[in-house]
């Protein structure tokens, strides 16, 4: 599903984020990449969502390869993949509805369709009767869920969430994981990146860290590794 | 497209109006004020033009025979002016219809003066073709044209006339059509600028759109539409008004002046907005269209 190849990303300034990255994510796999501040994180999915070209190597995602990818078809790659940011990046002259319902009609998706398909994903997050908030009356957490609403609601083959417990306490975010591991078990494949020690010990799924653009350990049910 | 979308766009690109209204305001204001001045210019030139046209038609070239010319040899020279294609029109005038002429113009008593003559016509030779041409500015060419046929004795024409009607009809167009191009290169400045504004106020949610997976179509689309509904707002209120303001002009002409109106034909409020109408709305328009789309282009890559 994810496949990243001698992947190295160099900035125009010369500061080299990635090195040599190499890295595979099988079709319904729940994979925390994790690692502290400077170790790649950020770029590493901002190449996964295709923001950025990679200097040297290849990745390819959901089929396609990023090198030879038409420019016309990074909508189309893109929208197999449903992002979570850390602050939730939610639309906050809209109300909670009208986010979930944005990335429909982003996509075109035809207004019936959004109809049915909006409330549907409020309920799975729970966030059924809140329909007419606006993202200011919510949490943290429930706005995080609302932004996984919004990911989710396209049908993507990955769930890309970066630092999504960033802003939360550790009750939100373990329910946010738990939403996570629910939807991977539907069969999304689910990529996690966090700096969240506790969460990724408790889940005990593979853990794959990066440490100053290098990737120091890949194992199949792992642990945080404290690099101090 | 699904009909669905474009409605979405539609909306947008007035929510986009709404949301940054004080610029939209002050860009549909710029267009305003553009096109009214750019109306005002074309219906001075246009008056000008049909002027001119009238006076072209007066500037007439008089092609006299030489005396013994046969009318074999004259009806030659009418047939070989006939097929020049610039030639407007071409009038046969024979002595007699000339000395009437003559007679008319210069003597309060017309009768008496042919009477005293008798049957002396001191213009006996002077039978001519009199010859207007569609365009003033080919009448040396004509001349020379014309002096060269067989039987011709001598061809009379206005040169300055000519002349001055040329000059002052290219000074007009060059003048106004500088004149708009930097009313119009202001606007699509102008248009730009708010659009840029607009962009800026939605970065993050454009940002999220395309990390959603918007095409860049989708992307743009509502602010181009912003750009031509300006457009349209921009083009549609200068129009009306001038409709209205030409209408008033011209009645006011007629009343107050009308010694104007009976040497010069004002061209009427249904003809000049025949060609100001679509040409009004196709500049606002554009205008519009060419600002955001460079806009978006330039902001807005995937």
């Amino acid at each position: 599903m994810i496949e990243l190849e001698n992947v190295t990303m160099t900035y125009p300034g010369g500061m080299t984020a990635l090195k040599d990255v190499n890295i595979n994510i099988e079709k319904g796999e729940f994979v925390f990449i994790v690692g502290s501040s400077g170790s790649g994180k950020t770029t590493l999915i901002k190449l996964l969502l295709k923001e950025l070209d990679a200097t040297k190597g290849s990745i390819s995602v959901a089929g396609y390869n990023y090198n030879k990818i038409k420019r016309r078809d990074i909508p189309k790659v893109r929208r197999r993949i449903g992002v979570v940011f850390q602050n939730f990046r939610l639309l906050k002259d809209r109300t909670i509805y009208e986010n979930v319902a944005f990335a429909q009609r982003v996509i075109q998706t035809p207004g019936r369709y959004i109809r049915r398909r909006v409330p549907a994903m409020l309920t799975l997050v729970g966030l059924a009767d809140k329909f007419k908030s606006y993202p200011r009356e919510l949490s943290g957490g429930e706005q995080q869920r609302v932004a996984m609403a919004r990911a989710l609601v396209n049908n993507p083959d990955i769930i890309l969430a970066d630092e999504p417990t960033g802003n939360l306490d550790p009750k939100n975010s373990m329910d946010i994981m738990n939403l996570l591991n629910d939807i991977n078990k539907r069969g999304t494949t689910v990529v996690v990146v966090t700096h969240n020690k506790e969460i990724v010990n408790e889940m005990k799924k593979r853990v794959i860290t990066l440490k100053k653009g290098v990737v120091i350990s890949d194992e199949k049910v792992g642990g945080y590794i404290d690099e101090d | 497209m699904k009909i669905s979308t474009f409605f979405y766009i539609l909306k947008q690109g007035f929510s986009n109006i709404k949301r940054n209204i004080l610029f939209s305001l002050a860009s549909i204001g710029t267009i305003v004020s553009c096109l009214f001045l750019f109306s005002i210019v074309f219906a001075v030139v246009m008056n000008f033009q049909s002027g001119m046209k009238e006076i072209e038609s007066k500037v007439t070239i008089s092609v006299f025979f030489n005396e013994d010319a046969s009318q074999e040899t004259i009806d030659l020279i009418g047939e070989q002016i006939r097929v020049v294609d610039y030639v407007e029109t071409m009038d046969y005038i024979s002595a007699d219809e000339a000395w009437d002429t003559f007679c008319k113009q210069n003597y309060d008593n017309p009768e008496a003066a042919k009477a005293a003559y008798g049957d002396d016509n001191p213009l006996k030779n002077a039978a001519s073709y009199e010859v207007t041409l569609k365009d003033v500015s080919k009448q040396a060419e004509f001349v020379a044209f014309a002096k060269g046929l067989d039987g011709v004795r001598k061809v009379k024409s206005s040169d300055v006339t000519a002349d001055s009607i040329t000059t002052l009809s290219s000074l007009l167009g060059y003048a106004s059509v500088g004149i708009i191009v930097i009313l119009m290169l202001v606007s699509i400045f102008l248009i730009s600028n708010t659009i840029t504004i607009g962009i800026t106020v939605r970065k993050e949610e454009i940002s999220i759109m395309k990390l959603i997976g918007a095409t860049n179509f989708f992307v743009r689309a509502p602010f181009v539409i912003e750009g031509i509904i300006v457009g349209l707002v921009g083009s549609a209120v200068p129009l009306v008004l001038f409709y209205e303001i030409y209408g008033r002009v011209l009645e006011y002409v007629a009343g107050r002046f009308g010694v104007i109106t009976s040497i010069f034909a004002f061209v009427s409020r249904q003809e000049l907005f025949k060609y100001l109408l679509p040409v009004g709305l196709v500049l606002g328009v554009g205008v519009g269209l060419i600002g955001s789309l460079l806009t978006t282009r330039k902001h807005l890559k995937v």
